[in-house]
């Protein structure tokens, strides 16, 4: 911010009362917000990290360098940025209007209230600025300890399976766990883990050994690994249990992309035409917000059809309805149950492939574009990965299955990530899929002795 | 409730971004350093004038995980109004716009990067360990490349050499040391001047003969390799040694001497006698580099479909030259015929000699096998020990 500033930012704070003013009268309930100013570089280092302060990792400098590329050559601009914690810090851009930061300050506040009020987030850790600081310190010590490379390439194998996390597997993800009492639930909880991990090591070997397997196959590749890999160190399983955490707490955004954006998008729009402003701005703003909706190539706009969604549920069921599905629903339940043909239409959804070297469409069917869409937003595009056996042939091999939905793996892919899932287990790792045509079982397995094996 | 203010802060995040990006662009280099076989013999850059960006495919840094195959299965996307079945809504590949480093892959469900570098800064990778093997300081006309470097400051010194600033510094410290920050009233002991040192570099002549076989029976393919080659060998000599020279010689049943442009652009034919590019090469050496003087280097690229009457000749040719030279390179291009080597091939080798190095190319990917081959640092050693 320059000089001659100072009057800009005190108008901008009063139309931010403004805007709190009226959202609040239309019944949105957001967590405290604090705004910043800040510049490009810092917009698009947050936009890279996630998070402000967020440990060091070259993919992070790799997305870092795509925003800041894409940023230089004007192709695509951050306008705002906010971080779900207590209170909710978000960053509007310095070089942004007033009119800009006034329809970003809208966004922002319908954003907070999702934040606050949708079940997803319920559990999600409002201090997790903080945590992630002192997570970033943790890695850096460890960095000094053992060296940058050692920790990168630990770093690179638990990344690669970071998605496999279960919010609900913390309590009773093994048979160890599922047999102690339960307590209230508190936010100290993690001390009670920690003691129970150092108890745990010092029991014999026995007990760890009989505790490999897990009651029913679970989700969460991480915390079991944490909990029973034969070949991590202490700080390693810390830094899997930073990876876990982290993930933990981005997971319900990925789950509502759609329709936290739709719904900042509908309140952006609503209490801005409430304010009032000059009719240049008018204009503005309503350039700036088709912007927001246009289709951005072939790729779906998640703010406009989550906007669409909203706007349709609205016009059904009523307001109050509308405020239901933004406490109760998560991207993929909005798309199965609000989805409509109409809608399909008016955003000219449809399903392409490639034949090739040609996209083409090749079908309009809505609810062939539902149930795809379902199969592809709210972390749906992730497959689903449990830990059946980690004593498999009683030689503490690690047995993972593919749930099949009819998707097929890239296999490829899945060798590149077993060999991950060997740095941090040990022993050999098998997975189970399915062919092709979904039919016959197909089993990889790797160790570096005897490389990659695949058998049906 | 809100609260709004304006970040002024030094952002510690600010250094980790610039730290992170700077790994990643180490592991961009040290990925494209795994695949400069590949990279090496690419057309676009052969053929470039050496300013030009490169665009180099990183499939390494992938950053892998369980995922759904990108190949199989339809994928929703969204039009702007009135989309029909059987539209073509994109291409796959070419599609791209241009280059502003880092792409997003356009092909659905792909991330490819594509790092951009300039053919210098390919040049350094390539050539970060290569050198004129087994090179000799010879007794006479050593070069020396001088250079003048600033690197003190005195009291005395020529007026020529002032440090104004720092004599006005001085001036303005005593003046306020007595009371009074000023400029002015100059005296001898405000003076301060820089000094120098010479920076002498010695360097030993070093001439390097390139020979071509440009005749009928050198196919487009074996050309393009040739060049390839010559094309990072002279790359390399002019960025690692100052003093180089460099002879061009084509030759198809006779050989001539041709400027750097002719050779790397001119196409002949006819038949093939190799002998009379040794033949000039030697009189080359006779005339303008005597071996006491100069380390010199021929190196000769030929399919090796030579005239069978001629190879006696090579061999004594080769023989006269390997007693004057600090290394002989024969790249043979055999594209498809595997190990199966030609006439002239097996007669060079016969020499037996350490200093005849021998290279064998039957693809693209070679070309930088063969740089590593002639340049690569275990050759030195490799003569030397013999």
């Amino acid at each position: 911010m320059r000089e001659g500033m100072p009057s800009a930012i005190a108008e901008l704070e009063r139309r931010i009362g403004e805007i709190w003013g009226v959202g609040e009268r239309l019944g949105l309930r957001p967590l405290p917000v604090h705004f910043e100013v800040v510049p490009a570089t810092v917009m698009y280092e947050i936009g890279a990290y996630g998070l402000p302060g967020r440990f060091s990792h070259w993919t992070h400098g790799k997305a870092y360098q795509v925003q800041k590329t894409l940023y230089d050559y004007g192709l695509s601009k951050i306008y705002e940025l906010v971080i779900n914690s207590d209170p909710c810090y978000a960053f509007l851009l310095e070089t942004n209007t007033l009119l800009q930061n006034t329809l970003v300050a809208a966004h922002v506040m319908a954003h907070a209230d999702f934040f606050a009020n949708n079940a997803y987030f319920a559990e999600t850790r409002r201090d997790m600025v903080d945590i992630a600081s002192l997570h970033a310190e943790r890695i850096e010590k460890y960095e000094f300890t053992h060296g940058k490379g050692e920790v990168e390439q630990l770093l690179d194998a638990v990344l690669s399976i970071q998605e496999h996390v279960d919010p609900a597997a913390s309590e009773t993800s093994t048979r160890r766990r599922a047999e102690q009492p339960r307590r209230p639930s508190t936010p100290y909880d993690d001390l009670w883990r920690l003691e129970e991990r150092s108890r745990g090591d010092k029991s014999g070997g026995e007990e760890r050994q009989a505790a490999t397997t897990p009651a029913e196959p679970m989700r969460d590749l991480l915390l079991f690994i944490h909990d029973h890999s034969p070949i991590l160190e202490d700080w390693e399983r810390d830094v899997v249990a930073i990876v876990r955490t982290e993930m933990l707490y981005f997971l319900p955004q990925i789950k509502t992309k759609v329709l936290n954006e739709g719904w900042a998008t509908l309140w952006h729009a609503r209490i801005i035409r409430s304010l009032d402003l000059s009719p240049e701005e008018h204009v503005e703003f309503a350039r700036l917000h088709a912007s927001v909706l246009q289709p951005a190539g072939r790729r779906l706009n998640p703010y406009a059809l989550g906007y669409e969604l909203l706007c349709d549920i609205e016009q059904r069921y009523g307001t109050e309805h509308l405020f239901l599905v933004r406490e109760v629903e998560s991207d993929v339940s909005l798309v199965r149950n609000y989805l409509t043909e109409e809608l399909v239409e008016r955003l000219d959804l449809y399903l392409y492939e490639r034949r090739g070297d040609e996209l083409v469409v090749v079908d309009k069917d809505w609810k062939a574009v539902r149930d795809r869409l379902a199969n592809e937003l709210g972390g749906n595009h992730i497959p689903v990965i449990v830990v059946v056996d980690g004593d498999y042939r009683g030689n503490r091999e690690l047995y993972l299955r593919h749930v099949w939905d009819g998707r097929k793996l890239d296999l490829p892919w899945a060798e590149k990530t077993l060999e991950n899932v060997y740095r941090l287990w040990g022993r050999r790792v098998w997975l189970e899929t399915r062919s092709d045509d979904g039919t016959d079982p197909l089993i990889l397995s790797y160790h570096p002795r005897e490389g990659h094996r695949q058998q049906r | 409730m809100f609260t709004l203010a304006i970040r002024r802060d030094d952002w510690s995040l600010h250094r980790k971004g610039a730290i992170d990006q700077a790994r990643h662009m180490e592991k961009v280099k040290e990925a494209i350093k795994r695949n400069l076989a590949d990279i090496v013999s690419e057309q676009s850059i052969i053929t470039s004038d050496g300013k030009r960006l490169v665009r180099v495919p990183i499939r390494v840094l992938e950053e892998y995980r369980f995922r759904f195959d990108p190949e199989a299965g339809r994928q929703v996307g969204q039009g702007s109004g009135g989309t029909q079945v059987g539209d073509v809504i994109g291409r796959v590949g070419n599609g791209r716009g241009p280059g502003v480093g880092p792409h997003a892959g356009d092909e659905p469900g792909i991330d490819y990067y594509e790092a951009e570098l300039t053919v210098d800064e390919l040049g350094e990778l390539i050539f970060e360990d290569l050198e004129l093997p087994n090179l000799e300081e010879k007794r006479l006309r050593e070069l020396e490349s001088e250079a003048v470097r600033f690197t003190d400051i005195r009291k005395h010194g020529p007026f020529a050499n002032l440090d104004k600033r720092r004599t006005l510094r001085e001036n303005l410290r005593r003046n306020a040391w007595r009371g009074r920050a000023r400029i002015g009233d100059f005296s001898n002991e405000d003076l301060r001047f820089k000094t120098w040192e010479r920076d002498i570099k010695r360097e030993s002549n070093a001439v390097v003969i390139a020979m071509m076989d440009v005749s009928g029976s050198m196919g487009t393919f074996e050309k393009y390799i040739s060049r390839a080659f010559y094309y990072w060998m002279v790359r390399f000599l002019r960025t690692k040694y100052d003093r180089v020279e460099i002879r061009f010689i084509a030759h198809h049943a006779e050989a001539k001497e041709v400027t750097e442009e002719e050779f790397f652009t001119r196409g002949e034919s006819g038949g093939t006698r190799a002998s009379t590019a040794y033949e000039l090469a030697f009189q080359l050496i006779r005339e303008h580099y005597p071996p006491d003087a100069w380390n010199i280097y021929p190196f000769h690229f030929s399919d090796g479909d030579n005239w069978p009457s001629d190879n006696e000749r090579c061999r004594e040719l080769a023989e006269e030259l390997l007693r004057c030279v600090n290394l002989f390179g024969y790249g043979e291009i055999r594209q498809g015929r595997y190990t199966y080597h030609s006439t002239l091939m097996h007669t060079l080798q016969r020499i037996g000699s350490p200093k005849l190095v021998t290279v064998t190319i039957s693809e693209k990917a070679d070309v930088y096998q063969a740089l590593r081959r002639f340049f690569g640092p275990e050759v030195g050693r490799e003569v030397a020990r013999a």
